[in-house]
């Protein structure tokens, strides 16, 4: 082995293999979910999870799934497949892979299992209601619908009123699918694992603040799907001591995810599913290392908004005040406060063809970033999971150019 | 010290040879479906037309879609750094750029050093561009070049209302069925281009003086159209469409 394989080896995440075998039982546990006597219930990404943990079932994510379809390169067949069916080119590309996907079993695992209810948060976007309601005539599954109220500057007392009630709502109508009693101890238990995970999975993100970054926001990609499928268990929370442990370890030997990192970027919307690889070569090729983001903070950005001692009490608000649910001026706040916080000399910002709600004001972000900061910003135009909306020789171009122009600011 | 800049668009490749600081020569080619070889064709005219073997060169850039295709290129560098290094060497005072090219168009904020403070490109839309012209010159039957001629003749502008380059075609070939003047639909176009690109203008916010550069500089009708928007003059280097491979020259003598 010569000095570039070892350098390549230590830059390995070890806690990969482990992530891997944890998504692969879990999956396995979900679609043999029948066999079992489990049931499965479909959630929307921002969803309340965790009284679905306490009683028992099984949480399957058709966003993490589109994902998992993004990576696998199988996004473009299942959209074409929706739009055969009738949906609209428009529409997100998670909500067409879905809805194509449950009709043939496609996919790279085959399809989701068989769905006994669906859960809807509307925190993170309006298509998810339309979507969900689709799904539950398909499968003829009873579906609930979390309301939760756009927080345009601030979240007032009727607001979190109307989302408490909710939560009542909520669990009755888990105790009426599941024909069980909710068991609150259970609940409390899982609420104080929430947060735990999420305090992790807060405290992994953060070890970027270290020069050089002992990963990258393409790595936090990866290892996000625990705290979006299994936040609320034991096995996050163990998962990502062990990731927070190794990050640590990194630090301390001063291993970097980039070699000679240059620049810090700081990268906003969903991830380009299918290009992350060829992404994450190219931003290194230029020293560039995204340390941060504002889409994976999103599982951990309401922490402060919760109570580990009353957890259904403080959900409500933790639930509605999320990064895709409050006014362009708050998102701006955050987006500085990260940059701040992560030393970022640049802002990436993936403008999402599918994400309309993520998507939007961006261009306004941008205007107070760069008054605020002085920090400057690439736009990159393409989609999550639809490769047809990715044209590679105008997003390298706009790479190339925003990466020579950082040079070039460096060296005036 | 002499250098080449080869700059490989997606319509036309352009090459300059500079001697410190002073362009030599330049030449202009369509690019076609080989780009490499379009490239290398150009450079030969361009170092021809300056007296220059290809063994007197010190340095070869390249720029443009095809940039990574000249198998001479000692230096890779995109387009918005090659049209800043050449207005910023041969028009210093400018401190807003912006290029309208075969397949994209974008404004760059220079600074007084003149490096690239900002630039806005595009979205992934062929309106606005060098393509959008070409098409609607097809449209029309019209060569492409009596465009800014023919627009100055218009006695008023036809509404194009749409953006996308293929519904504005539909558009103009309604507006021709209906019997509208030729001139008039190309003063239509010229509006809308220029609508369009000053949209994007503010988008990064201009400083004067504003220069443009690109093939599509070389149309009297979409400058005007943008002076009008933009209510300032906009100036022409006669060197427009040669510009990021004049930077391209630039930047090889810099490496």
């Amino acid at each position: 082995m010569n000095a570039r394989t070892d350098e390549k080896e230590r830059k390995k995440i070890k806690a990969v293999k482990k992530m891997k075998e944890i998504m692969t039982f879990y999956y396995i546990d979900a679609k043999t979910a029948s066999e079992t006597g489990k049931k499965v219930a479909w959630i929307t990404s921002g969803g309340p999870v965790e009284p679905l943990i306490a009683m028992d079932v099984i949480p399957v994510y058709p966003e993490n799934h589109g994902a998992m379809i993004g990576a696998a390169k199988m996004g473009v067949e299942l959209c074409e497949k929706a739009e055969a069916m009738g949906y609209s080119g428009d529409l997100c590309s998670y909500a067409r892979s879905d809805i194509a996907c449950a009709t043939v079993n496609g996919g790279p695992i085959g399809g989701l299992p068989r769905p006994d209810m669906l859960v809807c948060c509307n925190n993170i976007c309006g298509t998810v209601l339309k979507w969900y309601e689709i799904q539950a005539r398909y499968f003829n599954c009873p579906l609930f619908i979390l309301d939760t109220p756009f927080c345009h500057t601030s979240f007032s007392a009727e607001a979190k009123r109307y989302v408490r009630r909710q939560i009542d709502e909520y669990i009755t109508f888990l105790e009426d699918v599941c024909k069980k009693p909710f068991d609150r101890d259970r609940m409390a238990e899982v609420g104080r694992l929430s947060i735990e995970g999420q305090r992790l999975w807060q405290a992994v993100l953060d070890t970027t603040i270290n020069r050089p970054a002992p990963m990258t926001a393409f790595d936090a990609f990866f290892h996000l799907a625990l705290i979006v499928t299994l936040r609320g268990t034991q096995q996050a929370v163990d998962y990502y001591r062990l990731l927070l442990d190794e990050m640590n370890e990194r630090v301390r030997e001063g291993v970097g995810a980039v070699d000679e990192e240059k620049y810090r970027l700081l990268w906003d919307n969903l991830p380009i599913w299918y290009r992350t690889k060829w992404l994450s070569d190219k931003f290194a090729a230029h020293g560039a290392c995204l340390v941060a983001d504002t889409y994976t903070s999103a599982w951990c950005s309401s922490l402060k908004y919760m109570n580990e001692d009353d957890f259904l009490e403080s959900m409500a608000e933790g639930y509605t005040r999320i990064y895709l649910n409050i006014g362009v001026d708050e998102m701006a706040r955050t987006v500085i406060a990260m940059i701040d916080k992560y030393g970022a000399d640049g802002l990436v910002m993936h403008s999402n063809r599918s994400c309309k709600p993520y998507s939007l004001g961006q261009y306004d972000i941008r205007s107070i970033v760069e008054r605020e900061r002085g920090v400057p910003t690439l736009i990159i135009e393409a989609d999550m999971c639809d490769e047809r909306n990715f044209a590679e020789a105008q997003i390298e171009g706009r790479i190339d150019a925003f990466m020579e122009m950082m040079a070039a600011k460096g060296s005036a | 010290m002499i250098t080449a800049g080869v700059d490989i668009g997606s319509i036309t490749a352009k090459a300059a040879v500079l001697k410190e600081g002073e362009v030599l020569a330049v030449s202009v080619g369509f690019t076609g479906y080989n780009a490499a070889q379009a490239g290398m064709k150009v450079l030969a005219e361009a170092l021809a037309e300056a007296g220059v073997a290809m063994e007197g060169v010190d340095a070869v850039a390249a720029t443009g879609y095809g940039r990574r295709s000249l198998p001479v290129a000692g230096t890779i560098v995109t387009e918005i750094t090659c049209h800043a290094a050449g207005v910023h060497l041969l028009h210093p005072r400018i401190r807003t750029l912006v290029d309208i090219g075969g397949q994209d168009s974008k404004a760059i904020l220079m600074g007084d050093d003149g490096k690239v403070k900002n630039f806005v490109m595009n979205d992934k839309c062929a309106a606005g561009t060098g393509r959008f012209l070409e098409v609607m010159a097809r449209a029309l039957e019209v060569d492409l070049d009596s465009f800014g001629e023919l627009s100055q003749r218009a006695e008023r502008a036809a509404r194009i209302s749409n953006l996308c380059t293929v519904f504005a075609e539909s558009e103009v070939i309604s507006l021709i069925a209906a019997g509208e003047e030729r001139e008039n639909i190309i003063a239509g176009i010229h509006e809308a281009i220029g609508s369009r690109v000053f949209a994007m203008i503010n988008r990064l916010g201009y400083k004067e003086p504003i220069m443009m550069t690109g093939g599509v500089a070389k149309n009297k009708g979409v400058v005007a159209a943008l002076e009008r928007q933009l209510g300032c003059p906009i100036e022409i280097s006669p060197y427009a469409q040669c510009m990021g491979a004049i930077g391209a020259a630039v930047v090889a003598r810099e490496k």
